[in-house]
């Protein structure tokens, strides 16, 4: 695998993605027809061996959007290529064929993993339902040592195992079919700081040795830095800024990615007392009935009459990557020095 | 606040408190002896992993525990022992001298009364206020913790306020009586970053304005670097490390507090080291030094003895071999 030459060609490419549900909402005491507009146009791409990571507060349809390039849900409209291939509108047969390729790994390990089925049962189930030839029990040793469980454990039930564990069994079963590509929906948030480390870790062994691509979905936005190439932020369905990751910290344009960082507490009281914050006035509007025009104007502190009449477009806007921002500017909010000097300035 | 740490009994001090449950399995040892003293207006974090007994501690102290629980040592606020106590003195402190907000504010709340009634109730507990009163004071609460229109948000039912709304409802209520200590248990852990950034805030102005004492029980150590003054970090139901919050940032005493360090994710970090194994079940945790099991620098006296709390440079640790590590660490 490691044979891949560095292509041009992206091993994930979404265009235009969209997944409105329709839902029957409470108006007084009748139900009305209306739809959550939970996905909306988001377009990327993700390389081989790339992570890209996708972060939003809850009801940015980061989860939808991750689930829609599997085809879990269906997407309402938009394009998604693997490898060149178009997956919407693909038959069962070939989609079947195209996820031992594309995996997941979902946050809440005990949830995924049927307390019935033994561990061994639970990474070989992939292997059975795709008909693949050889030992099943041979490849769940191997898969088990290659996650840091022992070969053994194959014998044991989730109930046996801790929570860092059962992660750790999630991710065997997400390798069992060897895919090149694995959405990571929030691994480790349900795991205490301690124990996420160890997964962390895992994760960035396995990309190297297997040279997997990762979408990584979370809100923790220190872990999605960490493992993370680029950075997608969304809000209320759509991608507000998208760069290297580096960029994304330390040159952040679109005014949420500013209060989404500034938001987050860094470990590091001497920073915290002097850092400059952008609190955020209220909540996320509901995506049943985004506004209009932009969607962060409502909480947003730059917010002009343009931002309630026309849709930013994600593109450069001489910032060096894409954000959604007719009002882009670069304000640094996790950097030392600036917050330094805006101290004594 | 440092000011006033002198004065011998702090608004609310923990003694040798201890927290076991009888279990179908046996005894649960949740909370193992612990010592605790804040001082009026001051922000105190505590800092554990889930099953370090850092939520029991406060829930034994308020009297919230299952009747399975066994609890010992003593839990003072502003002087009146609590442990043992009868309903009548417990009614007349909780929610008055001392109050708490909890990870999820909807399953506090009670969803079949208006917010503002509830906050009332609160009041009225507590103070000989008339009804019409304590309605302007609930409705002033509302605004105090910042939720808009608060005279119709008072008309409403929990169900109608968004996370963070009800999370500011929790502690209106827990401020309506003004009390000495507010123990805030993970109170933004199930709240998107952005609206967390708001509560804290919220939080750090009734401190500051109302002089409330702050108790932060969290596993996030970046909400502990902003708005902590002091740490008690626990594991296994013990404090293993008790300093000020920019040191145990700056130089972490404890091999458990330093492990926690290098397990979070922080800028310039390239490769996390985690704390191998997991913490220990509590229904027989390890002999002398809970953490030995997982601690690399363990050795026989780790085994035999329970280290107690000690100074080292400006913090107490609970790590018998704290001494030569500390000397290492220097070098």
């Amino acid at each position: 695998m490691s044979t891949n030459t560095v292509s041009t060609e992206p091993l994930i490419e979404v265009t235009g993605l969209t997944k409105h549900f329709p839902v029957r909402a409470a108006k007084g005491l009748r139900s009305i027809r209306s739809t959550v507009q939970a996905v909306n146009d988001v377009s990327f791409e993700i390389g081989r061996g790339e992570t890209l990571g996708l972060v939003g507060e809850s009801g940015s349809g980061k989860t939808t959007a991750g689930r829609c390039i599997l085809r879990l849900i269906e997407p309402s409209d938009g394009s998604i290529r693997f490898e060149g291939r178009e997956m919407v509108g693909m038959s069962r047969s070939e989609l079947r064929q195209l996820r031992r390729e594309i995996q997941i790994v979902f946050q809440d390990p005990q949830a995924s993993l049927d307390p019935r089925l033994t561990v061994g049962s639970a990474i070989s189930e992939p292997l059975r339902i795709q008909k693949v030839a050889g030992n099943h029990d041979d490849r769940v040793a191997e898969l088990l040592s290659l996650v840091g469980l022992a070969p053994d454990h194959a014998q044991r039930f989730p109930h046996e195992f801790s929570g860092g564990q059962r992660q750790r069994i999630g991710i065997a079963r997400a390798l069992a079919l060897n895919p090149a590509f694995i959405v990571l929906d929030e691994p480790v948030s349900a795991l205490d700081v301690s124990i996420q480390a160890g997964v962390i870790n895992l994760l960035q062994d396995l990309q190297n040795e297997l040279s997997l691509s990762f979408l990584f979905i979370a809100h923790d936005l220190s872990v999605v830095r960490h493992l993370s190439k680029r950075i997608a932020v969304m809000y209320l369905g759509r991608i507000m800024e998208v760069g290297p990751a580096e960029e994304i910290y330390t040159k952040a344009a679109h005014p949420y990615t500013q209060a989404l960082l500034s938001a987050v507490p860094e470990p590091d009281p001497e920073f915290e007392k002097i850092r400059r914050r952008i609190v955020l006035e209220g909540e996320v509007p509901s995506p049943i009935n985004p506004p209009s025009g932009c969607p962060f104007r409502t909480r947003c502190p730059k917010a002009e009459s343009l931002c309630a009449e026309q849709l930013p477009e994600l593109k450069d806007r001489g910032q060096g990557h894409p954000v959604a921002c007719h009002f882009p500017d670069v304000v640094p909010v996790t950097i030392w020095q600036e917050a330094k000097f805006e101290r004594s300035g | 606040m440092t000011e006033s740490a002198s004065v011998t009994d702090g608004v609310l001090s923990l003694r040798n408190l201890k927290v076991s449950f009888r279990t179908p399995n046996g005894l649960v040892q949740a909370v193992r002896g612990i010592d605790l003293d804040v001082a009026p207006g001051e922000a105190v974090g505590i800092v554990g992993e889930s099953g370090s007994g850092k939520s029991v501690s406060f829930l034994a102290t308020l009297g919230l525990l299952p009747r399975n629980a066994q609890i010992s040592g003593s839990a003072k606020v502003v002087g009146t022992e609590l442990v043992g106590a009868s309903r009548r003195t417990l009614n007349g402190i909780r929610g008055n001298k001392i109050a708490m907000i909890f990870q999820d504010p909807l399953s506090a709340l009670n969803p079949v009364h208006r917010v503002g009634d509830q906050i009332i109730e609160m009041i009225q507990a507590h103070q000989s206020l008339t009804k019409l009163a304590a309605a302007a004071r609930a409705v002033e609460l509302l605004d105090i913790v910042g939720i808009p229109q608060p005279d119709q948000r008072a008309r409403q039912y929990p169900h109608e306020f968004s996370g963070g709304m009800r999370q500011r409802v929790m502690i209106a209520m827990a401020i309506a009586n003004d009390p000495d200590v507010l123990i805030a248990d993970e109170p933004t852990t199930a709240l998107d970053v952005t609206v967390q950034a708001q509560i804290l805030e919220v939080l750090d102005r009734i401190r500051r304005e109302m002089q409330t004492a702050i108790v932060m029980i969290t596993h996030d150590l970046g909400v502990i670097a902003r708005v902590a003054d002091r740490v008690q970090v626990m594991y296994a139901g013990r404090v293993v490390e008790r300093t000020g919050v920019t040191s145990l940032f700056a130089h972490p005493t404890h091999p458990y507090t330093e492990g926690l360090l290098h397990s979070i994710p922080r800028h310039g970090l390239d490769r996390l080291v985690p704390i191998p194994g997991s913490p220990p079940n509590m229904l027989r945790p390890p002999s002398g030094c809970a953490f030995r099991p997982r601690c690399s620098h363990a050795d026989e006296r780790c085994e035999r003895d329970v280290p107690e709390l000690k100074p080292m440079g400006d913090a107490m640790t609970a790590c018998v071999r704290v001494n030569e590590l500390y000397v290492a660490s220097k070098q």
